[in-house]
């Protein structure tokens, strides 16, 4: 078990208050989790004592920026076993990396009547690149169906598989809204036997489970810091070195090059060809503080936790009379993402309820319309959880909820 | 603004009961719009004669807060001379929900019917009236509501 309390201690914004008095309760960490102590000192350290430009100066404080920023690439790679460091390519989050994949590979890869394929849970960012390249390219975007237990139809991968026309399957290994786990392998293992490209979206996973990427035998992989505790700006995308290698540059300018002359320029060596200009250097640097207290608690802990907090919530809320929850009830096949409606009040009104009591909550369509269509609503409400939420905030939630529902008179 | 204060009975009727909810056959403004943040939708249309406002609906999906503020709107407006519906304010909607201090987050809520029906005003200012002065004034206005 993890001890919570010496976390929470670790986590400042958690101390204060809101709406005057309230306690915090912070439960919208599926958009953004908070940060340690750890990780904020470790970019005012950046500032306060080494800030320097990274790469190619050869004064004291750019070596020891770059080896703090290169060491954040080593340490990525460690976390979700990477075979090598080149192949981790620093971004400014999951959807940059995904734009990534579609502006250079996709361009080079997918042409007229070939199919991409993604699914109806994705985010927007896992979506709206794939409309771009498929509408520039005469190409066709299909969707794997999500299910009434909130679960892929994997099915339907098949018959898009037998028309050889697919060119790449990319989908997210845990649904930001539902928090279902995607059967991850079983697609990488259908789309491996058929030549077929994969790109995972690891923004929710990531945080919350051990992924290990060469179990997982993907081709690409995105994900950002800020939800696992680092900070904003600053995402990875994981490709197969031989694919990286023979993929255009997205972005030209400095860093990026081997030699530059008038009309012809040559690219660096991976993974500096994907990284033009000045990188978000101190906040890479916080990124791998964010990586050392993750892997201190260890991420089985971690999902261990989520677990036991998830399952609570689910049982507590499923108790509210009036209460829909959305998703699988299972809590060991979602991650610690609960969305929910209750009775007729609309998920922005009673977001605005519960914040009086200091609960803070999402509300919406989480960046996710395609599924709030497949469930025929207009948005929900969605609690998540990270490793300092406690059972006792999660009545102080529910009690939150039944006086929303005194006020709605439901 | 407490939650006790917004969700007054009234606010309440209204989301579930929405006067003059529905569409109309041969609108002479229909105008659509949404908010991306939260989702809210709305669809407003009117039927304009002598210089007046002689039927209202909307359509909409969204919270209280918007679907209150567009069935008041609608109420306020039916019946009423066109060049005062045409001046009707964000202090007037707000005046007529009750709803004076929301936050930045849910003072869109509430605008949202307001915007729509000025961007609908600006179409047939512009198309049908050819007013460009009136329609480019009113057009301003409602991109500054939010």
């Amino acid at each position: 078990m993890i001890n919570i309390e010496n976390i929470r201690n670790d986590f400042p914004i958690l101390k204060r208050k809101v709406h005057k008095d309230k306690a915090l309760v912070y439960f919208d960490n599926a958009a953004t989790t908070q940060k340690p102590i750890q990780v904020i000192n470790s970019i005012s350290n950046y500032y306060l004592n080494y800030n320097s430009n990274i790469h190619r100066a050869v004064h004291e404080l750019a070596e020891e920026a770059t080896a703090a920023y290169e060491s954040t690439r080593d340490k990525v790679a460690k976390f979700i076993n990477a075979k090598n460091r080149e192949e981790i390519v620093f971004v400014r989050g999951t959807t940059e990396a995904i734009n990534l994949v579609a502006y250079t590979w996709g361009r080079q890869n997918v042409g007229k009547d070939d199919i991409i394929i993604t699914t109806e849970y994705e985010h927007h960012s896992n979506i709206v690149p794939w409309q771009l390249l498929t509408k520039e390219k005469g190409a066709r975007l299909e969707y794997i169906g999500v299910d009434d237990n909130g679960e892929l139809i994997l099915d339907q991968l098949d018959k898009y598989l037998e028309t050889g026309k697919v060119k790449l399957v990319a989908f997210s290994q845990m649904s930001n809204v539902l928090g279902t786990i995607t059967d991850s392998e079983e697609i990488v293992r259908k789309c491996k036997k058929k030549g077929v490209r994969v790109l995972v979206d690891g923004a929710q996973s990531v945080p919350h489970m051990k992924v290990d990427l060469q179990k997982l035998d993907c081709d690409f992989f995105a994900f950002s810091a800020h939800k696992m505790l680092g900070p904003t700006g600053v995402g990875v995308l994981w490709a197969r070195k031989e694919l990286l290698e023979n993929m255009v540059p997205f972005n030209g300018g400095g860093d990026m090059i081997r030699e530059v002359h008038k009309y012809e320029t040559s690219w660096n060596d991976l993974p500096y060809k994907f990284e033009a200009g000045t990188p978000n250097i101190a906040d890479v640097i916080g990124f791998g503080a964010a990586i050392d207290y993750l892997e201190k608690i260890g991420m089985d802990k971690v999902r261990e936790h989520e677990i036991e907090i998830t399952k609570y919530a689910l049982d507590k809320l499923s108790q509210v009379k009036g209460v829909k929850i959305y998703g699988p009830m299972n809590a060991t096949k979602r991650g610690g993402v609960i969305s929910f409606n209750l009775g007729d009040i609309h998920p922005h009104d009673l977001a605005t309820i519960i914040d009086e009591d200091g609960i803070a909550i999402r509300s919406g369509h989480h960046c996710a319309q395609v599924l709030m269509e497949r469930l025929d609503v207009s948005a929900t409400s969605r609690a998540s959880f990270y490793i300092y939420n406690t059972k006792d905030e999660v009545d102080a939630f529910i009690k939150s909820l039944y006086r929303a529902k005194e006020l709605f008179k439901i | 603004m407490s939650s006790a204060d917004i969700y007054r009975e009234i606010i309440l009727d209204y989301y579930r009961n929405p006067r003059n909810y529905g569409k109309l056959p041969n609108p002479d403004v229909a105008q659509r719009d949404s908010n991306p943040l939260c989702g809210d939708e709305l669809e407003m249309h009117l039927n304009i004669k002598d210089n007046k406002v002689v039927d209202v609906k909307f359509t909409g999906k969204g919270c209280a807060i918007s679907q209150a503020s567009a069935s008041m709107l609608t109420e306020l407006i039916m019946g009423k001379d066109f060049e005062t519906v045409k001046k009707l304010s964000k202090e007037d909607i707000l005046d007529n929900l009750g709803l004076h201090d929301l936050g930045p987050a849910r003072i869109k809520c509430a605008l949202l019917s307001l915007k729509v029906l000025k961007s609908g005003l600006y179409s047939y200012l512009s198309e049908k009236l050819k007013d460009t002065a009136s329609a480019n004034k009113i057009k301003e206005e409602a991109s500054g509501l939010y």
